[in-house]
This record gives C-alpha cells, structure tokens and sequence, in this order.
C-alpha cells in the first residue's frame, strides 16, 4: 500500500517536472515557430539557438513587481492562479504514455476526471476576472467564461462517441481497443474534428483566443495579474495547450500504441502525436484571424453542438445495431 | 467564411515557414546597403596629386538644412599646397548629431569634396565625440569615431558593419576592408 503510494508520487513528480519542462520549452517552440511562420528568426541570443531564453523569460518575470490591485479581493485573487495552475497540471494525470505501468493514475473514469479538471480550471478564471476589482478582467472573464462552457459542451458531446465505441471511460482502455480495432480518428473523422475545433476553443488559441482579446481588453481575465501570478496563468494556459494536444492524441490518435507496427517504445510515440498536434495549433495560431465574439458563441451553440450531437445519435444508433462494441 | 479560404491560408504560412527568414543577424552578419546610402561623410581627395578637393568655400555650410557643418577657411600656402585651389579647410568640422544625413553637402560641394559614405554605426557616449573633425573624415579613414576606439583598445582591425555591392564612384579612392 505505501509502497504502491510511494510509486505513484514517484510518478506523478516525474510527471509535473515533465510537464514544467515541456512548457519552459513550448514557450521557446512558440516563439520560434511564430517567428518561422513570420519569415523571421525568432529569439535566438540567450544560450545556442535561443534554448536559454525560458530561463531569461523565467528570472525577469520572478523579478518584475507584484502588483496587488487595491480594489481587489485578496483571497481570491491570490486563489485564481493557483486554481487554473494545479488543475491544468492535474489534468495529465489520466494520460497513458505507455502501456500498462506507464500512467500515473489508471482511473476507470478517466475521460470524466480531465472534464472535471479542465472546468474546474475555469474557476480560475472566472475567480481571476471577478477578484481583480477592475472592468478590463471582470468582461474578460465573463468571455473566457461564455466561450469556454459553451465549447465545453461541444467537447464533451464529440467524445460521448468515442467511448460509446470503445465501451469504457478509461483512457488506458481505450488506448488498448485502438491498438486492436485501429485508430478512432479513421471511424469517428467528424467527432475528431469537432472535438479539435471545440478544443482550439479550451485551449483559447487562434481563433478563438478571447482570454487574450488585447484590442478589446487588454489581456482578459489577466489583466491585472503581474509577475509570478501572471506567470501561473501563462503556464496555465500553455498547459492547456499541452495537455490538450496529448488528449487528442490519446483518444483519437492512438496515444502512445506505435503506428504502422512500428517498435512499441513508451512515451515516444505518444510525445510523437502529441508533437503534432502542437504544431498543427502553432500553424492555426500563425495563419488564421480571431473570430467575432457573437460568432464564435453562435458557432458553438448553433453548429458545433447539434453537429456533435447528431454524430453521436448515429453513433448510438450503430453501437446499439450491434456494430463494434 | 469558406473553408477553401482557410485552407489556402494555411498554405502561405506554412510556404513562409519553409522560406528562409528576412532577419539580418546583425551585428554577427553585415548589413546589406544599397550603393546610395547616406552614412559618414568622406572628405576626398584628388588621387593623382594626394591634395584635398575640399577649397574652404563653406557652400556645404550654407547649404546644409541642420546647420551641421562648420568650416574655416585658409590660404594655401604656395609651395606646400593642401589643396589645389587658393584656400583650404583649415578646420572641417561636421556635428553627427545634428546632421540628418539628407546629401545636401554632397550636393552644394563645387569640387566633389565632401561625399556621403556608407558608415552608420556612430553611437557614442559624449557630445564632443560626435564632431567629426577633418582627420575624422578624410578619405583614408576607416571607421566611425567609437569604432576607431574600439579597435584601438582591442588592437584589431575595425570591423564595419555593412555590405555594398559596389562602391559608388563619387567616394573617389575610398576603400571599404
Ligand atoms: S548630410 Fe545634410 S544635414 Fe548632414 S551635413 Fe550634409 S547637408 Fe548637413
Ligand atoms: S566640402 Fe565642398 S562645399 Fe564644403 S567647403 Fe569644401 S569645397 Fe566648399
């Protein structure tokens, strides 16, 4: 029992400095990759080829004043940071990166729990806007807000089919039934798009980046966010992007199952996927424009979710024929 | 909004992603300037004979808009001659900071003396520095005041900052290393 605890602390620290590793250099990777797409060169002073720049941007950011606004509610505004930060790094945890022993936690509910984690994310963002006492994060918050719970909806619509097919919750298991009947994204195309579409959305990348409207607001809900806080809802937000790539990869991709019977090494193939779908997102982010706000939230209610859930009624409909299940 | 739209803008970024970048890594790289860029004045000389063009008319004092140049004439002595006109430039002196690079000297200048070069990099840290004087300016000097400095301090060779693909005939005698 201690011994089986001890294990998964192991894991689950492994799994944190994975994922503060993997974001120090995604800011590194988004800059670069922006600047590639812009025809320039991106930051490339600090360390060979820039790879120093995470720890440059870290020290300034420790550095810079912590500004506390005086309108603001302390408790809260202290507790939005540390909301959207823990839970966007729990979300993970379900995660496999390789069979068997290679998840932190092997939950049967799998796919509920990274629900749950992601909108109890939005608590923080929501906290944030509200704490701040000022206008700019009060309507930027309440937009997060908006688009985040209405493409939430959209998500979790676009994935009912996925475990209907496969029969389970686990993302462990449904890694396994990929392996055997092959990958979802080939039997379930229209749930992978909606789901990438309402996932752009959760991770608030182009072009439904509303958190960070700066036309219209500043910064959003961060807005009055300075120094380590404001660095907690960065990290938040990059590990949005992460870990969201990774679910993707995981439930429509095959996670981390070696494609084209290639060998079966653990997290490579996983990292491999996830990798991919960064990219996909930074090559979005570099070439589209910011949908309206109305028409982003039309587009969530008025396609995304009847689109979603008529796929899933077809769905339902071949699971209960007595299709694959 | 049609998805063909989206697609094709798709296809130019990820054309420019694969193009090689616009950025000059300046000051690792030089900086590629066109034949008629206006950097340091060059005060030049006639190449046969090694006498100032410059005659001490102060027509590039009158004509320059920032009231930059500062020029006191003297007569030539006849023996030893500085230029080859009656008088010459006894003090040449043009102000960096208030020039504004606009090539109205090089314009006025009856004898082709003064000529725009290429130099840009004359940052310095004091208002005195930034008088360049005839021996600052006279065609075999390499370099920006700081520059110069530098190199002496480090006992290298200047080390210019810019590219021409030629250099123009006006800078008579003038050579970039
Ligand atoms: S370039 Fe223009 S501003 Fe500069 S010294 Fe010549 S005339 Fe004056
Ligand atoms: S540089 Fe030309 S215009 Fe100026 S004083 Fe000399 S000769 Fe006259």
């Amino acid at each position: 029992m201690i011994g089986a605890l001890f294990v998964t602390a192991v894991k689950a620290l492994v799994l944190i400095l994975a994922l503060l590793f993997a974001f120090a250099y995604i800011t590194w990777i988004m800059r670069r990759g922006l600047a590639r797409f812009q025809v320039r060169l991106g930051p490339n002073r600090v360390g060979p080829f820039g790879l120093l720049q995470p720890i440059a941007d870290a020290v300034k950011a420790i550095f810079k004043e912590d500004i506390t606004v005086a309108q603001a509610d302390r408790l809260l505004y202290w507790l939005a940071p540390l909301l959207a930060f823990t839970f966007a790094l729990a979300a993970f945890a379900v995660i496999p990166v390789g069979p068997d022993g290679w998840v932190v936690a092997n939950l049967d509910m799998g796919v509920l729990y990274v629900f749950a984690a992601s909108e109890l994310a939005i608590y923080g963002v929501f906290l944030a806007g509200w704490a701040s006492g000022s206008k700019y994060p009060l309507m930027g918050g309440l937009r997060s807000i908006a688009a985040l719970v209405g493409y939430e909806l959209a998500l979790g619509m676009a994935i009912l089919p996925v475990v209907l097919m496969a029969g389970t919750l686990n993302l462990q298991e449904i890694v396994e039934w990929q392996k055997q009947h092959g990958y979802f994204i080939v039997y379930q195309l229209p749930a992978f798009l909606i789901y990438f579409i309402a996932s752009l959305a959760e991770m608030s990348r182009t072009p439904f980046d509303f958190a960070e409207a700066e036309q219209e607001l500043v910064a959003g809900f961060h807005t009055e966010y300075s120094s380590t806080k404001f660095v907690a809802f960065y990290i938040a937000e990059l590990l949005h992007w992460i870990v969201g790539s990774a679910l993707i990869a995981t439930l429509f991709l095959g996670g981390w199952d070696a494609p084209f019977g290639l060998p079966e090494i653990p997290v490579l193939w996983l990292f491999v996927k996830w990798a991919l779908f960064i990219f996909l997102v930074l090559w979005i982010w570099a070439s589209w424009f910011r949908t309206r706000y109305d028409q982003m939230i039309r587009f969530a209610w008025g396609v995304l979710l009847p689109a979603a859930t008529v796929w899933f009624l077809i769905t339902a409909y071949y699971v209960v024929k007595g299709g694959m299940a | 909004m049609s998805v063909m739209a989206l697609a094709k803008a798709l296809g130019i970024t990820l054309r420019h992603f694969f193009s090689k970048p616009v950025t000059i890594p300046y000051p690792d790289a030089p900086v590629p300037l066109k034949p008629r860029f206006h950097g340091r004045h060059v005060l030049t000389r006639h190449p046969d004979t090694g006498l100032e063009k410059c005659i001490g008319c102060s027509l590039c004092a009158a004509a320059c808009p920032a009231y930059a140049i500062y020029v006191e004439p003297a007569e030539n002595d006849p023996e030893n001659p500085v230029s080859i006109g009656e008088r010459y430039a006894k003090v040449y002196e043009i102000n960096m900071l208030r020039c504004i690079f606009c090539g109205n000297c090089e314009e006025a200048c009856p004898t082709g003396a003064i000529v725009m070069g290429y130099e840009f990099e004359l940052a310095d840290y004091r208002y005195a520095d930034f008088v360049y004087t005839k021996k600052d300016l006279l065609v075999d000097t390499v370099g920006s005041k700081p520059q110069r400095r530098e190199a002496k301090e480090k006992k290298k060779p200047v080390k210019l900052g810019f590219e021409v693909p030629y250099v123009r005939p006006e800078l008579e005698g003038v050579k970039y290393e």
